[in-house]
């Protein structure tokens, strides 16, 4: 028991780490693909592109835009490949839905078949 | 007799799988936007080159003439190829070439164009390249045709022999 | 002469392929004793491999310009122990690591089989030819590494700088070990199926094989992720990258079949489902293999794309699963529906919700990666799917994954009661306390970090305390069930405390904010091997008035010729401080990002817990009766 407080104890101390701000910059460029690198967000990226995109998303920002008008704007400019998030619409109704279907499906045959006796 | 449709309908699934990853090695990796859509040119304003003066798109693009905006900077070297076709282009009556230097310092685009030789009619400055994502490119070079405020050719990287042709015919 | 000796060896091995299908399919049908020749004859083809693969590595280590693998990949001025990882570090390279495992596999896995029937080792021996001979052709055909060219180039075209990191060069081998080692499973699978042997007794000879490529697929995971947050410099470690993906889909295949084959060595249940595990876990190799090496994909770390070789491997991964679809269907007897019965708390009902949330986060992982390419075949639509997607969807079902983590071990076989397990109510009320006093002063989404870091602190308690109560008794499994959620603690704790400075500087400026000061120094420049480096000084306080000295290098390679950003970590027990320091184009300033990014130690050794698990598993049999 007494192990037991001292763990708890210790991961209490972890208090002085404190958290970032919620910083709406990053999270934006973190869903946006740096369209001439390999496979890297905006965010991560430190290309001409990238770092021009970053200032433009904060011009953005500043002008009023909210995250989603942001979005449309860019995926005005360069299609919906930009975007990391991909949306909810026709093109990706079984991007979303598939997995889920697969859980479903995947509880229902074990149901089914191996017969789950709960006496 | 049902035990038998699984083996079926799997075998089906695979094969049309099959098609599907046959037919996405074929595709091209590289993305390039439709290019067929005529776009409407962005709406800005943007500094002139080595002034302050600010100008805006609307003063720059009339419906009635042809425009090649062309993206360039004294330290891309594809730019440096593909200058002489855009001298040969500066010569043509009824294109105005509009350049925009992306991300460059003013001293060396200044003798860029003294060396290589101007061609363009106005040039804008882009100093951290957000003009250049309004017109949704990349990088550099870049150039777009103009025509009654509607882009209707983007080639991404250097231009050369064909493409001059096409811009040329284009034009007519 | 090196690459002509590797090339001859290379077609010595193919030839031996046919000595073996003939001595096997002759013994098979003439005698009853398993004939000795064929295991020397199997030796004999991993010999030649071994060879080839030796004269590549010289072939490197002379800098022979002559072999175009070189060429394309090596200079002269690498350091001897990048000329030697980059033999493996590019396409045919790799390849002909998959030779080598997999005839190191299938000769080691004849040495241990020794009590199993002839019948038996000689068709796995068999479906593993199979598999050998389409990659020797694979090799000879489209990704020979023993091409020649002339005139003899002077110079070649140097290794990408990325990849001379040591972290990155022993990835390849230790991942192939895992990843290819599934081949092993894949075969003897389908061996056991025609000779309808899935049973007990198979299930407790195979799953020292599965216990070997998890291990290894694991450390390799690890590894390719060490080298992403040391090397690449964003400071990530796991970006949902398609190749990323395509190792982590075996990898939870493979995690599912050995929580099945726990079940199959003490019952004969799931034998079905067995063995579509089995094909599965190799098929997703190759399929990855495909997704990979063809070009269909954009991805950071492709190698060169090819579709002629993507074609080969296409036809190749689909022939193999039409003949793992016919054997299964044609082979295999399903056993008696009477024997599917279970009790609803037990210990296999509980490994059965263990493969519903892994095949749900397999299908999540493979339906992301794949995705793009099927839309862009039927509808020229271009998207990408990128980590909020992932995140989305396997964060909220981490947490009932974690709780039946805790729980599961907990029950017997058959049949359990929870009576007397008050603590199991207790635990989870101190994990919630811990984790609402955690989050509560911090300034993010409440309710889903909550009841996630409840659910990792339930399963860190639980398998904590069963170090100290239970001893060594199952200690594999606890050992890694812990490790599992150390993991997932250090990643939340990571994600939520993780802090980071953006900014310009010249050098002699500073940045100063209320927790932080920032000093650029000076650059001092340095010339190395094969780079130059710009090394920048930068004198770091923190809120708690420590200084520290950070260096991050500006790396300018001389062939080929690139700029590489190299970051300096600091790392300690608690925290890592990470920076890295860019040019800006045409500006006297560099952009200088400084993160702070607690518990990744901690990462990386949770993962060594879980592997070591996995190890212990595998001795412990020579110490069970």
């Amino acid at each position: 028991m007494l192990r037991f407080l001292l763990i708890v104890l210790f991961i209490l101390n972890f208090s002085f780490l404190n958290a970032q701000e919620n910083n709406l910059n990053n999270k934006i460029t973190k869903n946006l693909r740096c369209l001439i690198c390999q496979g890297q967000s905006v965010y991560d990226s430190d290309s001409e592109f990238a770092n021009s995109l970053k200032l433009l998303v904060e011009k953005k920002l500043n002008d009023g835009l909210n995250e989603k008008q942001i979005y449309i704007y860019l995926k005005e400019k360069y299609g919906e490949w930009i975007l990391y998030d991909p949306e909810f619409n026709k093109n990706t109704y079984f991007l979303w839905l598939l997995p889920i279907l697969m859980f479903i499906v995947g509880g229902a045959i074990i149901f089914k078949l191996f017969n789950i006796k709960k006496n | 007799m049902k035990f038998k449709i699984y083996p079926a309908l799997l075998t089906i699934f695979f094969i049309i799988i099959f098609f599907v990853f046959y037919k996405g090695l074929q595709n091209s990796n590289i993305y390039t936007p439709s290019a067929d859509l005529k776009k409407n040119i962005p709406s800005f304003k943007a500094k002139i080159f080595l002034t302050n003066e600010k100008i805006s798109s609307e003063q720059i693009f009339h419906s009635d003439k042809f425009y090649l905006v062309n993206i360039w900077a004294s330290w891309c070297v594809p730019c440096r190829d593909e200058h002489i076709f855009l001298m040969n282009l500066s010569t043509q009556k009824n294109i105005k070439i509009i350049g925009i230097n992306y991300k460059d310092n003013n001293e060396k685009a200044k003798i860029y164009l003294n060396e290589l030789n101007n061609p363009y009619d106005k040039i804008l400055f882009d100093e951290n390249g957000t003009l250049a994502i309004e017109w949704g490119a990349y990088g550099v070079p870049e150039s777009f045709l103009i025509h009654k405020n509607k882009i209707i050719k983007k080639i991404i990287g250097p231009l050369n022999e064909d493409l001059l042709l096409e811009i040329k015919k284009l034009a007519e | 002469m090196a690459s002509l000796i590797g090339f001859y060896s290379l077609i010595f091995g193919l030839c031996v392929s046919f000595l073996i299908i003939f001595f096997s399919i002759k013994n098979f049908k003439n005698s009853h004793i398993f004939d000795k020749k064929i295991i020397s004859f199997t030796f004999l083809q991993f010999f030649f491999v071994i060879v080839s693969f030796l004269g590549l590595i010289l072939s490197f280590v002379h800098s022979d310009f002559s072999n175009q693998t070189v060429f394309n990949h090596s200079h002269t001025t690498k350091p001897l122990f990048y000329k030697i990882s980059g033999t493996w570090g590019n396409h045919e390279g790799s390849l002909l690591l998959w030779l080598l495992v997999l005839t190191l596999f299938i000769f080691l896995f004849l040495l241990k089989s020794k009590n199993q029937s002839k019948k038996y080792r000689i068709l796995t021996l068999l479906f593993q030819q199979i598999i050998i001979i389409g990659f020797f052709i694979f090799v000879i055909k489209t990704s020979n590494p023993f091409n020649y060219i002339f005139p003899v180039p002077k110079e070649g075209l140097g290794l990408n700088p990325i990849l001379q990191d040591p972290a990155l060069a022993i990835h390849p081998p230790i991942l192939y070990l895992g990843y290819v080692g599934t081949s092993i499973i894949f075969s003897s699978t389908l061996a056991a199926t025609s000779l309808n042997y899935i049973s007990k007794e198979w299930a407790k000879h195979i799953k020292q094989w599965i216990l070997i490529s998890w291990i290894f697929l694991t450390l390799g995971i690890l590894l390719g992720s060490i080298w992403a947050y040391y090397e690449l410099g964003w400071g990530g470690f796991w970006f949902w990258d398609p190749v990323e993906n395509v190792s982590l889909m075996p990898w939870l295949a493979l995690t599912s079949l050995l929580h099945c084959i726990l079940v199959l060595e003490k019952r004969l249940v799931l034998t079905s489902w067995v063995v579509v595990l089995s094909i599965s876990t190799f098929t997703l190799s190759m399929c990855g293999t495909f997704l990979v090496r063809s070009g269909i994909l954009n991805s950071v770390h492709t190698f060169a794309n090819d579709p002629e070789r993507g074609l080969f491997i296409l036809i190749f991964l689909f022939c193999l699963v039409f003949l793992s679809l016919f054997i299964f269907f044609f082979f295999h007897k399903t056993q008696n529906k009477d024997s599917n019965s279970f009790f609803w708390l037990s210990k296999e009902t509980s490994i059965l919700i263990n493969n519903w949330f892994m095949i749900y986060f397999l299908s999540v992982v493979l339906i992301g990666t794949t995705y793009p390419i099927f839309l862009e075949v039927i509808s020229s639509e271009k998207i990408s799917v990128g980590p909020p997607f992932y995140n989305k969807l396997i964060i909220p079902f981490l947490i009932p994954f974690l709780l039946a983590m805790a729980i599961g071990p907990k029950l017997n076989w058959i049949k359990s009661d929870l009576k007397k397990k008050f603590y199991l109510i207790l635990f989870l009320i101190i994990s919630l306390l811990l984790s609402v006093i955690i989050i509560k002063s911090l300034n993010i989404n409440f309710l889903v970090n909550t009841i996630l870091v409840t659910s990792a602190f339930y399963l860190f308690f639980i398998t904590l305390r069963d170090f100290f109560i239970k001893g060594f008794k199952n200690l594999s499994q606890n050992l890694t069930h812990f490790g599992f959620s150390l993991l997932i603690l250090s990643i939340l704790f990571n994600n939520i405390f993780s802090t980071e400075i953006i900014t310009n500087l010249k050098i002699g400026e500073t940045f100063k904010t209320d927790k932080y000061k920032i000093i650029f120094e000076n650059i001092e420049q340095k010339d190395e091997q094969n780079f130059k480096a710009i090394i920048g000084k930068f004198n770091i306080e923190n809120s708690d008035g420590k200084t520290e000295i950070l260096k991050p290098e500006l790396r300018i390679y001389n062939q080929p010729t690139i700029v590489t950003s190299e970051a300096d970590i600091k790392t300690n027990f608690l925290v890592d401080k990470f920076i890295t320091m860019n040019l800006v184009q045409n500006q006297d300033y560099f952009n200088i990002r400084y993160q702070i990014k607690p518990f990744m130690l901690w990462i990386w050794f949770s993962v060594l817990l879980i592997s070591f698990g996995g190890l212990i598993s595998l001795f412990k049999k020579k110490y069970e009766v």
